[in-house]
């Protein structure tokens, strides 16, 4: 059963992937060549010499972009698909489907939309390169903290079973994620590194955009794993 | 396997049966084996030839660029 959900999670990931990547291309690339248009126009300002170009823009927003996000679904789908195989049956009463959406809306919620709201994505041009280790360390250590912040609320969730009213039991799990979430952001240093004159506007395309992407990959990977585990496990039924 | 009808599933009116839980030890290996693939995989679309460099130049870097700017992870 196990080495079944893996693979199906997997696929479903990189089908996810397939999906958000298209979405990215279509919503996310004009932002980003605005935006590497801007740091060209600085480039020229500050010195005549232009970088070598190793990868070309034509490869980078379509070969590229496809590959980093499968990649990226692959790894994510299979991890997914554990979670899931760890959770079913023994967390909620949800079936198979409602348990992936919800799964998936929780890997959404900690792994894209909070640590989006702390340290945002960022298109080229912000962002200095001196920083980029302070700031990689920063990144994953206030993902690994949601996730571990969401994995507490799940289980302070489960622990109030019967003890509170449903509504009352959702809403004191929220509320301890977004206390440590809130405390790792208060703890965890401040980045401030958009250069001087980059356009607000082209900024928030840009986020706004990595969001919807993250979030059609969530929804897209966790529905086809939804609909594939749940065919894959009716004959388990309890 | 044996079929028994869960407690839960009383009171509802036609409720889509709860598939059983998968044993943890049934899960442990796969659970190891998907967190190496998954480190592996994402430490290249996140990671390489940012912060840290396993191979030299950027090729990796600039491959994955725009992928790990809108997956959200420091690239520059």
């Amino acid at each position: 059963m196990t080495p079944s959900l893996l693979w199906r999670g997997m696929l479903a990931g990189l089908v996810g992937a397939f999906v958000a990547a298209t979405i990215a291309l279509i919503f996310a690339e004009p932002s980003i060549d605005a935006a590497i248009a801007f740091e060209s126009a600085r480039a020229a300002h500050h010195m005549a010499g232009e970088d070598v170009e190793l990868v070309s823009r034509a490869t980078q927003k379509t070969y590229g972009l496809y590959t980093a996000m499968l990649v990226y679904g692959a790894g994510v789908g299979g991890v997914f698909a554990i979670l899931f195989a760890g959770m079913q049956g023994r967390v909620g009463r949800a079936g198979p489907r409602p348990l992936a959406l919800l799964l998936g809306l929780a890997g959404f919620v900690a792994i894209g939309l909070v640590p989006a709201l702390v340290y945002p994505p960022n298109p080229p041009a912000v962002g200095l390169h001196e920083t980029v280790r302070l700031r990689t360390a920063a990144c994953f250590a206030l993902i690994a903290w949601s996730l571990l912040a969401a994995g507490l609320s799940l289980f302070l969730w489960q622990r109030l079973a019967g003890r509170l009213p449903a509504t009352d039991r959702l809403l004191a799990a929220g509320a301890l994620y977004a206390l440590l979430v809130a405390l790792a952001a208060w703890l965890l240093p401040q980045i401030d590194e958009v250069p001087a004159g980059f356009p607000a506007s082209l900024l928030w395309r840009f986020r706004l955009a990595a969001l919807a992407v993250q979030g059609v990959f969530w929804l897209a990977m966790a529905d086809l794993f939804g609909r594939s585990a749940e065919r894959l496990m009716q004959g388990r039924a309890a | 396997m044996t079929v028994t009808i869960a407690a839960n599933a009383a009171p509802r009116p036609v409720p889509l049966p709860i598939p059983r839980p998968i044993p943890l030890a049934e899960i442990a290996p796969w659970a190891v084996f998907a967190a190496l693939v998954a480190v592996i995989l994402l430490y290249f679309v996140s990671t390489e030839q940012g912060a840290f460099a396993l191979f030299k130049g950027m090729l990796v870097h600039e491959y994955v660029h725009d992928g790990r700017h809108l997956l959200g992870f420091p690239c520059h």
